[in-house]
């Protein structure tokens, strides 16, 4: 069945990152919550999805772990793994940046992306990764979404996106803002197509990532406590000259601003997320037909 | 009085020499003309090796020449008639965009472009070009007021970048943008957008999605400003020359990276120096840029617009058949 869905034959799939999320754990069986201070103990953790169950607090997600958390197991499959990231400018210091970036995340790039499917809907996603430069996009994050979108609108599903990142890949210059109109282009075809595309903004998401691809969603969803903004917090009272209120960019003050459909807890991203791929799919079934039972 | 720039002193101190040699000439009839005709030969001979060659922090100090023309300069300029029109019909109107109808070479054309001011007074009511959302706003309501009436858009960029204030987070800056790019990729008319001076980060890309982009001769455009990177780079928001001159700003530069489609020529020195030079220079670059859209049907010039930016981006992409973390996918 998976088959069916590829017109054009693809011959490789890469190992799902999840059978490696279980070793990316933080060593030590207790963590201290950054928001109420309680001490919980990893396996915990793990259970409420990397969420704290006395305040509510979510804690920073790998891609990986958010790939594992939000797909049918096992229905991962990655695409674009071979892409490795350039340095156009011959920036100073990049490639040695981006290596050690290699080394401390075991990713290669801020962005995993492939195909997937949640309660059996059949989806293409690209999940971003803080500990790759900050979730910075560059030339490889751009790309591997504008071809994770093209995918989707030729097979005629949907894609999601969940974002982190500090905006724009500064040692790609010019290359890096560009991504921000080539993602867009594509998304645009996908919605000319009729096609489903979810953002979800995790924290954090700033900069020229929240200016295009974070915002453009049919539903544009967030976790709860996430900051989200164009221009960071400094920046802004170093402009106004006066403190923000500590909710100011918060995914609640977002909501409350009208720019989100919904804030949505971790624990609750997949059954939401499958109810609105049930809601945009044909019948309410995967694939838009019923299977046999 | 001009402004001089800083890398422009010793010319202007070569011109103030000249000046008074001149005047000493007409003062105590005394023939000086041998020495003033040797330094304007020397200043000639200096001007030529500080404009010919000029670095990227120097084009970055004359793109933000306070003499510079504004939008609204080669918008009136460019067209017979130029209309204004304001107001996102959301919020309020924006003083730092600016746009409207207006005849171009006989032809009814949509032009949009943030809008610094001119003076002290006039660049506190600009915002100094920086755009809120709804500035973001009334300038997607014109382009698609263009696409109606099926006329083409001309977009102006001139800004060190989208206000980064309270009030333009709390109405949505980063959606505001987003939905520009967004639109731009698809809108069924022409655009063709020219920066003209500052071509600050997304704040410029929210006027930026176009057919064909064109920049001024010593124009900047980056993902970052110059003094910005350099306080993230080297926590020194001073080291804004060695940052330009790291970041491949410049009109060449984006040139050669395939990005910028025409570089238009600046009179010597800077467009400051002579305005008429610069708008026939740029009226004809919009006019070649029309005559080869114009060539298009509507799915060809969408197509087009789509290649041109799926296109760019700088990447390895391993050509072996088994990726690095891969195993063959079993056949089932
Ligand atoms: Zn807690």
């Amino acid at each position: 069945m998976l088959k069916d869905l590829f017109p054009k034959k693809r011959k490789f799939a890469t190992i799902s990152p999840n059978q490696g999320a279980k070793d990316r754990v933080p060593e030590g069986l207790m963590n201290k919550c950054k928001r109420c201070g309680e001490i919980l103990l990893s396996r915990e953790l793990e259970k409420n999805v990397k969420t704290c169950p006395h305040c509510g607090y979510h804690f920073s997600m790998t891609a990986p772990e958010r790939i594992d958390a939000t797909l049918d197991e096992g229905s991962f499959v990655e695409f674009d793994a071979h892409l490795l990231t350039g340095d156009p400018l011959s920036f100073p210091d990049y490639p040695e940046k981006v290596q050690k970036a290699r080394e401390m995340s075991g990713l290669d790039e801020a962005i995993v992306s492939g195909y997937g499917t949640i309660a059996g809907f059949p989806l293409y996603i690209a999940v971003m990764d803080f500990r790759f430069i900050m979730g910075s996009m560059g030339s490889v994050v751009g790309e591997r979404l504008a071809r994770t979108v093209e995918r989707a609108t030729d097979d005629g599903v949907p894609v999601v996106i969940f974002t982190v990142s500090g905006g724009a890949r500064m040692q790609e210059g010019i290359f890096s803002l560009m991504q921000m109109a080539k993602v867009s282009a594509a998304l645009r075809r996908h919605a000319d197509a009729g096609r489903l595309y979810i953002a979800v903004c995790t924290n954090p998401t700033t900069g020229g990532v929240t200016a295009s691809f974070a915002m453009q969603g049919d539903l544009n969803l967030a976790e709860p406590g996430a900051m989200i903004g164009f221009a960071g917090r400094r920046i802004i009272e170093s402009t106004i000259r006066q403190q923000l209120p500590e909710e100011f960019q918060t995914a609640e003050f977002l909501l409350e601003h009208g720019m989100l459909d919904e804030v949505v807890h971790r624990k609750d991203m997949k059954p939401y997320l499958a109810t609105v791929l049930a809601m945009h799919s044909k019948r309410g079934e995967p694939n838009g037909h019923r299977t046999a039972f | 009085m001009a402004t001089e720039l800083p890398f422009e002193k010793p010319l202007v101190e070569l011109r103030v020499k000249i000046d008074e040699l001149k005047r000493f000439t007409e003062e105590k009839g005394i023939d000086m003309s041998e020495e003033v005709a040797t330094l304007e030969a020397k200043a000639k001979t200096l001007a030529e090796s500080i404009y010919r060659d000029l670095k990227p922090w120097q084009k970055v100090q004359i793109a933000r020449h306070p003499e510079r023309p504004t939008a609204l300069d080669y918008i009136r300029a460019m067209c017979g008639d130029f209309i204004e029109l304001h107001g996102d019909r959301n919020f309020r109107d924006d003083p730092a965009m600016v746009g409207g109808v207006g005849l171009f070479r006989g032809r009814p054309v949509t032009l949009i472009g943030t809008q610094k001011g001119k003076d002290t007074k006039d660049n506190i009511h600009r915002n100094f070009g920086m755009a809120h959302p709804e500035g973001y706003r009334k300038a997607l309501r014109l382009m698609k007021q263009a696409e109606k009436f099926q006329r083409p858009v001309f977009t102006f960029i001139d800004t060190a970048g989208a206000y980064p204030g309270a009030g333009a987070e709390e109405r949505g800056q980063g959606e505001a943008i987003a939905r520009n790019l967004i639109e731009m990729a698809g809108l069924r008319v022409p655009v063709v957008c020219v920066v003209t001076g500052e071509g600050g980060s997304g704040g410029a890309l929210g006027l930026g999605v176009a057919d064909e982009i064109l920049m001024f001769e010593h124009a900047y455009y980056s993902v970052i400003s110059p003094e910005s990177a350099a306080a993230l780079l080297w926590k020194d928001a001073t080291q804004g020359q060695r940052a330009a001159d790291t970041m491949c700003i410049t009109a060449q530069d984006l040139k050669a990276f395939g990005i910028v489609d025409q570089i238009v020529p600046e009179p010597f020195g800077g467009v400051q120096r002579d305005r008429a030079e610069a708008v026939s220079a740029l009226s004809d670059a919009f006019a070649q840029a029309l005559d080869r859209l114009d060539a298009l049907g509507m799915d060809a010039l969408l197509e087009r617009r789509y290649d041109k930016y799926r296109k760019i981006g700088n990447y390895r992409e391993m050509t072996e058949e088994l990726p690095k973390h891969s195993v063959a996918m079993q056949e089932s």
